[in-house]
C-alpha cells in the first residue's frame, strides 16, 4: 500500500523560488503552520499566497517571503487587524490582490474544475473591477443576457493544509465545525500537502467523526507529514483552542526590529 | 419617561432594520449589531436566523460574553454554506464602514494608495459580494467627518451610484436598508438614493449631524426621534441578551 508520509524537510524541498501556494484553513484556524514555519525557515523567496489570510500570510511576509498575495482579508480572527501583514503591505514591499471572500472560493472552484472562469454577481460595482484590472465580466449566452463577473481559476503549484487526522495513504478528516475551503485548494493544485494532528489506520478513520468529516481524499493528496500541535498558535479544533497568549506576543513582535528578533528566535528556531 | 443609554438606544434602531424581513439568516458583524439582530428575533421578527459565529445556526437566543445557557442548534452553517446564501439573497447583513459616502459606497479594506496604503484596514472580505446580492445595513458607532465622508478611498460595499451604473439587471438585488450611527438614523429612501436622515437620536441636534457629515445629508423638514427602546426591550437587553453590558463598552457609554 502506496504510503505518503514524508517530513517538512520534504516538503520545503519540493518548493521552488516564485511558486503560487495555497494555503487552507481561515484566518487564525487551523492553518498548517509547521509548514509555513518551515518556509519561514529557508531560502524560498517571491511566493505568491493564496489564503484565507491569518499568521500564515503575516509570518511570510515578516520573513521576507512574499511577493503577492491573493485574499479577501487578513486577519487572526481575535486581533482583527494582521499587524506583521499590515507592516509589509503599508510599506509596500508585497502586491495584494483584493478579493471578495467568495470570488476567491469561485476561483479556487473553477481552478479545481478546470475551468478557466465561474460567473458571479459578487465584485460587480466594487473597486475589485478597479484594484485588479485583469477582472473581466462575461454576458450570459441565455435570453437574460445579464453582465456577470467572470472570475478566473486561481491555479496553484502547491497547497498545504492541515487536519486533524490523516491516514499514511493521504486521505483526511476535519473534526472540528468547519472544513474551510481546504478541499478546493487541493483540487486547484498540481502538488498538495497535508499534515495532520495524527497519522492513524485506514480502518480506524471513523473512531472519531463519520463519514461527514472524510473531506480529504487521498486523490488530492501528494504528501502527509505527521504534524502533532502543527496548527499551533491557530486553533485545531477539538484538539485544541487558539493560544491567544503566544498570539499576542506574535501580534506585539511587530512594534520593533528587536521584538521581532525575539519572537522569530523563539517560534522559528525549533523546527517542532 | 424610561431611562436608557445610547447603546440600548442604537441596539433597537440595530434590531429596526431587520423588521419584516421574515425567515433569512440575520448576519451582524460587531457588538451593538448583535445585540440588535438577536433583540429583533426575540421580539417582531422571530422567524430570523442567526449563527453562533461559527458554524451553527442557533435557534435559542444566547447571551453576549457571557457564559451562554445550552445552544439549541437548529442548522449547519459552515463558511461555505454562508456564501452560498449570501449569493442565493436569503440574507441581510449589517456590517461596520470605515468610511461612508453620500450613496452609501463602504470601505472596510485600506485608506490611501493601494500599493503602498497609508493604512490597511480589514480588507474587502464580503462586502462586494453582500451589497450585490442581498440587502445590506452599516452600524457606525463615530459618527464623523472622517467615517461620514465625500469619497471613500476604496469601494468594498457597493453604493447606488456604483449599483445604477451597472443597470436594471445586474443591480436588480442591491438594496442598502439603513445606516446606523451614533447620532441618528439614514437611509436612501430618496429620488435619487442619497443618504438621508430618517430619524435623530434623542439629545442630538440636526446640526450637529450635519456638521458631521461630510457631504449634503438630505434632511426632510419634519424629522422624528429615534424610537426609544420599551420597557420590555431594555428588560431584554439587561437581562437575557447582554447582561455584562458589552454594548455600553463599544460605544464608550
Amino acid at each position: 500500500m502506496p504510503d505518503k508520509r514524508m517530513t517538512v524537510d520534504d516538503v520545503v524541498a519540493e518548493l521552488r523560488d516564485g511558486m503560487t501556494i495555497g494555503i487552507g484553513g481561515w484566518g487564525s484556524r487551523r492553518k498548517p503552520m509547521l509548514l509555513v514555519r518551515a518556509i519561514a525557515r529557508s531560502a524560498l523567496k517571491e511566493l505568491t499566497l493564496v489564503s484565507y489570510g491569518g499568521p500564515d500570510v503575516g509570518l511570510l511576509c515578516a520573513t521576507g517571503k512574499v511577493k503577492k498575495i491573493v485574499c479577501g482579508f487578513v486577519s487572526l480572527d481575535s486581533i482583527p487587524l494582521e499587524p506583521h501583514f499590515r507592516a509589509a503591505r503599508q510599506r509596500g514591499t508585497v502586491e495584494v490582490v483584493d478579493l471578495d471572500e467568495g470570488m476567491l472560493q469561485w476561483g479556487l472552484y473553477a481552478a479545481a474544475l478546470r475551468l478557466p472562469f465561474l460567473p458571479t454577481r459578487s465584485g460587480l460595482g466594487s473597486d475589485v473591477m478597479k484594484l485588479v484590472p485583469e477582472l473581466r465580466t462575461v454576458k450570459s449566452p441565455y435570453d437574460d443576457g445579464e453582465e456577470l463577473m467572470a472570475m478566473p481559476a486561481i491555479a496553484l503549484d502547491v497547497a498545504l493544509i492541515h487536519m486533524n487526522r490523516a491516514d499514511p495513504r493521504g486521505n483526511g478528516q476535519f473534526l472540528g465545525p468547519d472544513l474551510y475551503f481546504d478541499d478546493l485548494f487541493c483540487m486547484a493544485a498540481k502538488r498538495r500537502f497535508m499534515s495532520a494532528e495524527r497519522v492513524i489506520p485506514t480502518e480506524r478513520l471513523l473512531d472519531e467523526g463519520t463519514v461527514h468529516t472524510l473531506r480529504i481524499s487521498r486523490m488530492m493528496v501528494d504528501g502527509v507529514i505527521e504534524a502533532p500541535g502543527g496548527a499551533r498558535f491557530t486553533s485545531c479544533e477539538p484538539d485544541y483552542e487558539r493560544d491567544e497568549a503566544l498570539q499576542r506576543e506574535y501580534a506585539a513582535s511587530a512594534a520593533s526590529p528587536e521584538a521581532w528578533n525575539a519572537f522569530q528566535a523563539q517560534y522559528l528556531g525549533a523546527s517542532s | 419617561m424610561i431611562d436608557y443609554s445610547l447603546d440600548e438606544l442604537c441596539a433597537v434602531a440595530c434590531a429596526e432594520a431587520w423588521r419584516d424581513d421574515g425567515e433569512i439568516l440575520a448576519s451582524p458583524i460587531g457588538v451593538i449589531p448583535s445585540i440588535g439582530a438577536r433583540l429583533a428575533k426575540e421580539t417582531f421578527a422571530p422567524d430570523l436566523l442567526l449563527t453562533d459565529g461559527i458554524a451553527s445556526l442557533v435557534a435559542n437566543t444566547l447571551p453576549l460574553g457571557a457564559a451562554s445557557p445550552a445552544k439549541v442548534v437548529e442548522g449547519y452553517a459552515p463558511y461555505r454554506t454562508i456564501f452560498d446564501i449570501v449569493w442565493s439573497g436569503r440574507r441581510h447583513v449589517m456590517m461596520g464602514a470605515s468610511q461612508i459616502d453620500r450613496f452609501g459606497n463602504q470601505n472596510i479594506a485600506f485608506i490611501g494608495d493601494p500599493r503602498r496604503p497609508k493604512a490597511q484596514l480589514l480588507g474587502m472580505r464580503g462586502a462586494p459580494g453582500n451589497t450585490i446580492n442581498h440587502p445590506t445595513s452599516y452600524f457606525i458607532p463615530n459618527h464623523s467627518v472622517r467615517s461620514f465622508v465625500a469619497k471613500v478611498d476604496a469601494v468594498s460595499g457597493v453604493g447606488y451610484d456604483r449599483a445604477a451604473a451597472l443597470g436594471a439587471r445586474a443591480s436588480r438585488y442591491h438594496h442598502l436598508r439603513r445606516v446606523i450611527s451614533n447620532k441618528g438614523v439614514f437611509d436612501f429612501e430618496t429620488p435619487d438614493h442619497a443618504m438621508r436622515l430618517r430619524s435623530v437620536h434623542p439629545g442630538v441636534a440636526v446640526e450637529e449631524i450635519v456638521a458631521a457629515t461630510g457631504f449634503a445629508l438630505v434632511i426632510p423638514p419634519d424629522c422624528p426621534p429615534t424610537r426609544a427602546p420599551t420597557a420590555e426591550e431594555l428588560r431584554l437587553l439587561r437581562e437575557v441578551i447582554d447582561p455584562t453590558g458589552l454594548g455600553k463598552k463599544e460605544l464608550g457609554a
